[in-house]
């Protein structure tokens, strides 16, 4: 017996240590053919440089790869091993079997490098990201602009009109859950990566700007075509979507240097908010902490800057083909704020340009290179709005969202070699179950919400037929709900003074309701159902749905992972065409 | 420092003084806030506020080096107890995914306390006093760059 059990002891031992190695690109990577990429290899412990082989269908990295591999006999921060080797290229496609080996430590890893068709099938496409876009989002914005009666919708979105194709699974290597950084990394990159990562695998050490990198789409465009790029964001152009678009790095937080990947890449039309991290830090407002002026270094660069919407119309006149568009320090405000209630930061930058607007400008301008172009579009305020529950802002910038959406499709009715995707990049626990209606009797505001048969139809109106109904605060309005919160009031009414904030900090850092909406008539304390470390809802981890139209949209079919999306975009615009 | 307060001591005495005399008269105020420091409001901040970056209001300008009063929230603190911590105009909370830990909005103030101190419930409205500071400083400890603090300072509930 005591035999036995040693002989299991070691047997399990090895077992362990036989997978102790880490490498990336991580296991069934998929990877472009000819996409620079970094190779690593993680050992647990330290190992003999003697004793290290990495080979690559069984022939040693170096010769398959080209390049001599580094050897770190004691990564910071790590009593371990690894080795190394940046910016490798296969260019043939085809199944590549990575075995990493030191002593007892091994690791085999399978990666599929793929080509892509010889011939494009668009000249152009246009990627939708709806930030947090669930089922829910896209049901009330249609309830809300469009109305029902007798069950059946009074109009369509433009989103209704474009095919839905594939449900996306959005998980990250190290969860199940995801944020906005890693899902936009793999659909931008075409692989899989750890929450707040972008454009790398997210190794062991901690400096956020050694991890092992990966080619983005923007950088695949400019090393394979002359086509524009676009990106058109109402968040920070900095934050984590519009980022994934061009950066790298560990942690999405480093907004300061992804400016500077912005600036590397220099697409042609960039539009958003954010201009506090290109601002040097003597200026006040500045959120760098060197002193760079980047609205000088784009402006020398021959882009026209647009602070403003008056200005942005102005240099969409221009020919200088470069743009560059900042209308606020921060986050742009949600549309019903900017367009409607006044309130936010709408009062600090009152001129703020909308989705519709940027959208438009950026495909006017990008059409104009006969290459084609890239253009990514992010509905930012749909997650911002969600995250604090605010429903109505939420809902209000998915309707902005479809008319941006409509911009698109309107022109690819003159441009058919026009390619459409629209997508989330996760979702939210949000659900309409209903409406709530302020003339059903009594004082408790749960008594009137309506279920089932009791929820009728709202009630919104849009007499100036601009798609947006013309008040959020109807006496029967939607009620949604999330299936996650913080501590926080639950009012039962839209938030006219300006956005949610459910929770606020206390003493031992955990989340609090807000008592700013205690005492707002009806408000009940809700006890939050996730940890007191979260500030407001999370996002789910159920699948987002992806529509597509146009030439190359049979690439996008059934359930994939979100990394998997990259393969159809380039399969599209033929990036990596085989080699006869 | 040791500079700084006197300076603050003399200020205050003079003030004190000041509303000593004020309340001479037919004073309705509390004493308190005859001799508070002058009491400045975050929209009282920037004089411009846009997307090249702000300026500060002419009422910051005049103020810097002097007494001063705001009224705010403390946002959520990098550690149950110390020498600093933001002020804002209304609640705040971060959200980890939705704007990262680097972001501060721009009606915000940097509070430097006179001592370390264990902070309290930061969902109530507090009025923090202290010398108004403009210009751009780099936290040695943490490095936060800040354009306008009260330093000095001590808080109580508003």
């Amino acid at each position: 017996m005591r035999s036995l059990l040693v002989a299991l002891a070691a047997t399990t031992c090895l077992v362990s240590v036989a997978n102790a190695a880490t490498v990336y690109p991580l296991d069934r990577a998929t990877i472009l053919a000819g996409s620079p990429f970094d190779l690593k290899v993680e050992f647990d412990t330290v190992v003999a440089p003697a004793d290290v082989t990495v080979t690559i269908n069984g022939e040693p990295a170096e010769k398959v790869l080209g390049k001599s591999v580094e050897f770190v006999e004691k990564e910071e921060g790590a009593d371990a091993s690894a080795v190394l080797v940046r910016a490798v290229r296969i260019a043939s496609p085809g199944s590549y079997t990575v075995e990493a080996k030191a002593g007892a430590e091994t690791r085999t890893v399978v990666w599929d490098v793929y080509a892509t068709p010889a011939t494009p099938k668009a000249k152009n496409v246009i990627f939708f990201l709806g930030d947090g876009l669930s089922v829910a989002h896209r049901t009330g914005a249609r309830l809300m602009s469009k109305g029902m009666h007798e069950g059946k919708a009074d109009g369509r979105l433009n989103m209704d009109d474009i095919p839905p194709a594939a449900f996306i699974g959005t998980s990250a290597t190290n969860a199940i859950a995801t944020d906005s950084a890693n899902t936009m990394s793999a659909y931008m990159t075409g692989h899989k990566t750890a929450v707040n990562a972008i454009g790398v695998y997210a190794d062991r050490t901690k400096d956020p700007f050694d991890d092992p990198r990966v080619e983005n789409i923007a950088e695949a465009l400019r090393r394979t075509t002359k086509k524009s790029i676009g990106i058109v964001a109402k968040s920070e152009v900095e934050d984590a979507t519009p980022a994934a678009v061009v950066a790298h790095t560990r942690l999405r937080a480093r907004k300061a240097e992804i400016v500077g990947d912005l600036f590397d890449i220099k697409p042609e039309v960039l539009l958003g908010g954010g201009s506090a991290y290109f601002l040097p830090k003597a200026t006040p407002g500045s959120k760098r902490k060197d002193e760079k002026d980047y609205v000088q270094m784009f402006r020398d660069a021959g882009y026209t800057l647009a602070t403003s919407k008056d200005e942005l119309a102005t240099a969409a006149g221009t020919n200088s083909g470069k743009i560059l568009g900042l209308f606020h320090t921060g986050n742009m405000d949600a549309e019903l704020d900017r367009q409607f209630l006044k309130k936010g930061t709408v009062s600090k930058f009152p001129n703020q340009p909308g989705l519709v607007d940027m959208t438009k400008v950026a495909i006017d301008e990008l059409a104009k290179n006969p290459e084609g172009f890239f253009l990514m579009v992010e509905g930012s305020s749909i997650d911002k709005m969600s995250h604090p529950m605010d429903w109505d802002r939420a809902l209000v910038d998915t309707i902005e969202f479809d008319q941006a959406i409509g911009i698109a499709v309107d022109f690819a009715k003159t441009h058919p070699d026009t390619l459409i995707v629209v997508t989330g990049d996760h979702t939210h626990g949000v659900s309409i179950i209903g409406t709530v209606d302020d003339d059903k009797p009594g004082t408790e505001m749960r008594e009137k919400v309506g279920t089932y048969a009791d929820a009728g139809f709202p009630n919104y109106e849009d007499k100036d037929g601009d798609g947006y109904p013309d008040r959020i605060d109807v006496s029967r309005r939607l009620m949604l709900f999330s299936n996650n919160f913080p501590d926080y009031y639950e009012t039962f009414r839209p938030k006219l003074d300006g956005p949610f904030e459910p929770a606020v900090k206390n003493e031992k850092g955990e989340y609090v309701a807000n008592e700013q909406y205690k005492d707002v008539p009806g408000a009940v304390l809700r006890i939050g159902n996730i940890p007191r470390d979260g500030d407001t809802a999370v996002h789910a981890v159920d699948d987002v749905v992806l529509q597509v139209t146009g030439p190359g949209g049979d690439g996008f079919r059934g359930y994939m992972e979100q990394s998997d999306v990259y393969r159809a975009l380039v399969d599209a615009m033929a990036l990596a065409p085989k080699q006869n | 420092m040791a500079q700084k307060r006197a300076r603050h001591a003399l200020s205050r005495r003079h003030l004190l003084q000041a509303a000593a005399g004020l309340c001479a008269g037919s004073c309705l105020m509390t004493s308190r806030a005859a001799y508070a420091a002058t009491l400045l409001d975050f929209d009282e901040l920037y004089g411009t506020v846009g997307v090249l970056g702000l300026t500060f209001s002419d009422k910051v300008k005049a103020l810097n080096g002097h007494e001063v009063a705001m009224r705010g929230f403390m946002a959520p603190p990098l550690k149950a107890e110390a020498d600093f911590f933001v002020l804002t105009e209304i609640p705040m909370s971060l959200c980890p995914f939705c704007s990262s830990d680097a972001d501060w909005p721009d009606n915000i103030v940097v509070i430097r306390l006179n001592r370390a101190q264990t902070f309290e419930q930061a969902n109530a409205l507090i009025e923090v006093e202290g010398t108004l500071e403009v210009g751009s400083w780099t936290d040695p400890a943490t490095g936060f760059v800040s354009l306008l603090r009260i330093v000095g300072a001590s808080f109580r509930a508003a």
